[in-house]
């Protein structure tokens, strides 16, 4: 993969061109009830220590037993990463002291992880796709929070998040530019979000990622790596990225060399810093935790599961273009989100009778999705329903509107009847479209008689008829048919 | 009539069912004999209180004739069991003021059958030592003497106070826990009956845990059909303990009286070691005697392993320990000693919360998970574990129903005896009981006998696992064969 | 192997155990002979032994997705030191 970088992707430095290396860890949290091997809830915003129990606060004598969702939750995952079940692992202890790590250590997967290789195939622009290969994927717990900001000398400590399972997923040092991480990372979230097993809500902290970066001539060993930690934002892993590599390179380029450290990004001043606090030598001490029993399961559960695994983006988007037709790229816009994508399929298929699908996906993809962006919402979100595209769409091709009308027919649903039958407002505004040539013709005949000049003009240069068309429009306040419009002028003007 | 504390377990829960005694006035008893044996140091905490309005619960539930299986027994809890509401220490100062909002399973077992609890009791800190010298409450003293002296001796460890308490009759029987021997050491030092049942047969939850792997639950009483009687309320499956085993708790009294004719009992040459004392030995062919006269066979077999038990458990149960202690912080509970900065807090706090021994425990277990070292040693480790287990899968393949061995390479020692220049000593203590351990199987230690010096020695039976059974039968006939004990007159009072 | 004097300040360090200079040279000779009694394992044949992972072997038993526990707070910090508002409360960590 990635064997021969594009020059594209290449950073020009003041010596020459530099590739950028990249790796992902990215830790999701699991989307469950309760906690990894407590009966805590997991509902994000609770009072402080409330979604705790007596296990998650590491009290004297508390012992972990493993939530039988969060294991079938990796199962999915990692059958949807296309990658190796492994029908044997093992919880080890990663010690170390934190204050939001009540047990002093992390109960984690380090030898043996649930999942082992994996792929996921990666649209970077609508012409490009990468394939990302997944390293493993593994279970732990997530810790507690503190807050720094609360007083001048102390931590709060909150733990309610401590024990939340997390799926740890680490990808093979496989992309080359901030946009292929970016990428990789919407299409990870597309996936999860489709398999139910990750919310993907960054904001919340559901989805974090560590970022690898390293730089090196084209065609040379990987160079040293450092790891930002912990960021929340697929826009602030393009930028951190972009700022690592740059800061690599420029300390190379002076003759320096670079220290395998964990930094952090400042997305205010657009630069990442070392981490003091975590420089010094970690020893995690990992050894298998004697609470815990090997997690085995066999051939047949990891079937039952993949046989109720939901239709993942990628076999979507085929099926997008094997059954409606549809470009690669309108297909791959559509089933980016998963509600978007069906919410199309909705709007195709309403009412039991298929309609043009590109002419819906030009719809969903385009006036709807406008909408719907402009209102910071998706569009499976907003009002507007798959039955009134279907309608407007149907209009559309019956010739009962125009495309143009369609619009304005959408900005009445959009503000003004937003639960309104598009057909009814058609209806009740007169906004059909007249066929009717006889009326067509008297209009034609009119703008001719009144435009001898514009007349001669358009005989000598045929693309003036754009402005008889328009004109006929005017008149007719855009109900003409427009196809009936242009046959009558251009036999008319003899053209 | 006798003294109410000279009764057995099985004694006092006959005369409770058949009304002769009262709960109330055997709890009494035995509150104003731990009251008078204050100097043994055995309980770290008293409740008397509590304990009455238990027994006074009783008493109104055999009324009813409602009995559990223990109603009206008063025991001692040993203070690693954390108890709703009761101050748990585990002996450490670090857990000084530690009130758990939370019940054990195995104390909630006791409780539903009817048990009384009299108070906490002392222990080696988190349960690391074999003379409860390492407490921060200081050590227990046994209630055995030598012989013409008055010099104070070790109850043994670390379940000291447990089998002191039980041996100077200051309750009917008490929990303890087993790491490497401390429920059968103490046993032995004190002519008590201990049992380390089978590696999740007792649940874990709510034991503060010394070393996961190796912790097992297991009662010290009188006699051996008080140890049975205790181990099945003790006992059980625990959906909160992912090692406990899922496996019904036998009725473990029936077996008592029955027959051993027949069954082969494996007696291991490895366990003669060269600079084991004279009486030992003969404590232990004794033993052979006994079995061969009831009709059981002994059958020489070789765990060949043995001698690398003790070296492998002193990588193994420190490395569990060092992370099972990490949670001792300063953060959530327990001892704060202020630091200069988070990680000042925590280095003040643990330096002066744990004790030297559980603070060299820690820091020989942090070396051998460190990176470089893991694999030399708790790799290596686990592996002699599994060579060890082979051992006795081997002998047990050889139709052998149990194994006899000394419980103990002496008798009692003096406080400060040993161990004060080099740790090795006292864990040579462990020696034939670890192995037990290592391996999760269950072990029973038996008074068979005194030393020279008039100090009881134990025999050791080790079973299959969750064959408690054969144990308690083959103990049984230990127990009848070998002198009666005549536990010590009290002194302290 | 054994431990010198660094060492024995890094495993303390490691274990957040305090130590002063003067429990150094103590620590390290104890330490040196747990280490020097444990030595005597590597002269056994481990050759294609599996190490032990659990003691009794058997399935691990899961637990239902069900909220069963929390909710309770107050006994969740009743022990603790110091705390405020429901919240432990340590000394400022720096990040
Ligand atoms: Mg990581
Ligand atoms: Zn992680």
């Amino acid at each position: 993969m990635n064997t021969h970088v594009k020059p594209s992707k290449l950073i020009k430095g003041a010596t020459g061109d530099w590739e950028v290396i990249i790796g992902l860890e990215v830790h999701a949290q699991v989307t469950s009830r309760s906690k990894l091997f407590s009966g805590a809830s997991t509902l994000f915003g609770a009072e402080p220590n409330t979604n705790v129990s007596l296990v998650d606060a590491a009290m004297p004598g508390m012992l972990p037993v493993i939530n039988a969702e969060c294991v079938a939750q990796a199962v999915r995952t990692g059958l949807g990463l296309q990658a190796q079940i492994n029908l044997r692992s093992v919880f080890d202890r990663k010690n170390y002291f934190y204050p939001d790590l009540p047990q002093g250590y992390q109960i984690s997967q380090y030898k043996s992880p649930i999942v082992g290789e994996g792929t996921v195939i990666v649209d970077v622009s609508p012409t490009e796709q990468i394939e990302v290969g997944i390293e493993r994927l593994h279970l732990e717990q997530d810790a507690g929070k503190s807050l720094h900001d609360q007083s001048a000398t102390d931590s709060f400590v909150d733990l309610n998040r401590s024990g939340v399972a997390l799926m740890e997923i680490v990808s093979k040092p496989d992309m080359r530019s901030a946009d292929e991480a970016r990428a990789y990372v919407s299409k990870l979230r597309t996936i999860l979000r489709y398999l139910g097993t990750c919310d993907g809500n960054m904001e919340q902290g559901s989805l974090r990622a560590d970022v690898n970066v390293s730089v090196r001539r084209p065609g040379e060993p990987f160079g040293t790596r450092c790891e930002i930690k912990n960021v929340n934002s697929i826009r602030f892993i393009g930028q951190a990225i972009e700022t690592e590599a740059r800061r690599q390179i420029a300390i190379l380029e002076d003759g320096g060399s670079i220290d395998q450290e964990t930094r952090l990004f400042d997305p205010g001043k657009g630069e990442t810093r070392s981490m003091r606090s975590k420089e010094e030598a970690h020893d995690y001490r990992y050894f298998p935790d004697p609470d815990l029993l090997p997690l085995e399961f066999d051939q047949a559960y990891v079937d039952e599961l993949a046989s109720a695994l939901p239709e993942l983006p990628d076999a979507k988007k085929s099926r997008f273009m094997k059954d409606y037709g549809l470009p690669a790229y309108d297909a791959g816009v559509l089933v980016a989100d998963k509600e978007t994508a069906d919410y199309y399929e909705a709007a195709v298929n309403y009412g039991g009778t298929k309609r043009d699908p590109k002419l819906v996906a030009n719809w969903v993809t385009g006036d709807v999705a406008a909408y719907a962006n402009s209102v910071g919402l998706a569009v499976a979100q907003t009002h507007l329903t798959p039955a009134q595209i279907a309608t407007l769409v149907d209009l559309i091709s019956e010739q009962t509107i125009s495309g143009k009308i369609a619009k304005d027919v959408l900005a009445i649903l959009i503000s003004e009847e937003k639960e309104g039958d598009p057909r009814a407002i058609v209806e009740a505004r007169g906004l059909k479209q007249v066929t009717d040539t006889g009326a067509i013709e008297a209009a034609v005949d009119a703008i001719i008689s009144a435009n001898p000049d514009k007349v001669a003009q358009a005989q000598a240069k045929p693309t003036m008829l754009g402005w008889f068309v328009g004109q006929v429009m005017k008149q007719t306040g855009g109900k003409a048919n427009p196809q009936a419009v242009n046959e009558l002028l251009k036999a008319k003007l003899g053209i | 009539m006798t003294e109410l504390t000279d009764l057995t377990l099985a004694d006092a829960r006959d005369a409770l069912r058949q009304k002769k005694i009262s709960s109330a006035e055997l709890t009494m008893a035995y509150l104003a004999a731990i009251e008078k044996a204050r100097p043994l140091n055995a309980f770290l905490l008293e409740t008397p209180d509590h304990a009455q309005a238990m027994a006074r619960a009783c008493d109104e539930r055999i009324a009813r004739g409602e009995a559990g299986l223990l109603e009206g027994i008063p025991l001692g809890i040993k203070d690693l069991f954390c108890t709703e509401g009761v101050r748990t220490t585990a002996a450490s100062h670090i857990l000084e003021n530690f009130v758990p909002p939370y019940e054990s399973t195995i104390t909630a077992n006791l409780w539903r059958d009817g048990a009384v609890m009299l108070g906490k009791l002392n222990l080696d800190e988190f349960a690391m030592g074999s003379s409860n010298e390492t407490s921060y409450f200081g050590p227990v003293i046994s209630p055995w003497r030598r012989a013409g002296s008055t010099a104070p001796l070790t109850p043994g460890g670390s379940s000291g106070g447990s089998a002191a308490a039980v041996a100077a009759r200051l309750c009917l029987g008490a929990t303890a826990t087993d790491t490497g021997g401390s429920i059968r050491q103490p046993a032995a030092f004190t002519g008590t009956v201990g049992i380390k049942p089978t590696y999740g047969r007792c649940s874990r939850w709510g034991v503060v845990a010394f070393a996961s792997s190796l912790d097992q639950a297991g009662p010290i009483t009188r006699t051996v059909r008080d140890a049975a009687i205790m181990l099945r309320s003790m006992a059980g499956y625990d959906p909160k303990d992912s090692t406990s085993v899922n496996l019904p708790v036998p009725d473990y009294e029936e077996v008592l009286g029955q027959s051993v004719k027949g069954m082969r009992i494996g007696i291991p040459k490895e366990y003669r070691l060269d600079a084991m004392p004279e009486e030992i030995g003969r404590l232990w062919d004794q033993g052979i005697e006994w079995m061969r006269a009831a009709g059981a066979e002994p059958v020489e077999i070789s765990l060949p392993h043995t001698r690398h038990a003790l070296p492998a458990y002193y990588i193994v149960a420190p490395a569990e320990a060092s992370s099972n202690l990490a949670r001792y912080d300063g953060v959530r509970f327990g001892l704060r000693v202020p630091g200069k900065d988070i990680a000042g807090m925590y280095e003040e706090t643990r330096a002066e919360g744990f004790g030297k021994e559980v603070r060299r425990r820690i820091l020989i277990g942090t070396y051998v998970l460190s990176a470089g070292y893991y694999d030399a040693y708790y790799v290596r480790a686990q592996k002699i574990r599994t060579l060890i287990k082979q051992d006795f899968d081997q002998a047990f393949d050889q139709k052998i129903d149990a194994i006899l061995t000394p419980a103990t390479p002496s008798a009692a020692f003096g406080l400060g005896e040993k161990g004060a220049k080099d740790p090795i000593e006292m864990y040579l203590n462990d020696i034939f009981t670890v192995t037990v351990n290592m391996a999760g199987l269950p072990g029973i230690a038996v008074p068979a006998g005194v030393s020279s010096e008039g100090l009881p020695l134990g025999l050791q039976l080790i079973g299959r696992p969750f064959d408690e059974q054969t144990l308690f039968a083959l103990a049984a006939v230990i127990e009848s064969s070998a002198p009666p004990v005549s536990l010590p007159s009290a002194w302290w009072a | 192997m054994s431990v010198d004097a660094v060492t024995v300040r890094k495993i303390a360090h490691l274990a957040r155990i305090k130590v002063n200079d003067a429990d150094v040279p103590h620590l390290q000779q104890e330490l040196n002979a747990i280490l020097t009694f444990v030595e005597q394992l590597s002269a056994v044949d481990i050759e294609g032994v599996e190490p032990l992972t659990s003691v009794m072997p058997m399935p691990m038993a899961k637990r239902e997705d069900v909220v069963t526990d929390g909710g309770i707070p107050d006994a969740i910090v009743a022990n603790a030191p110091v705390s405020e508002d429901r919240f432990f409360v340590v000394p400022k960590v720096v990040e």
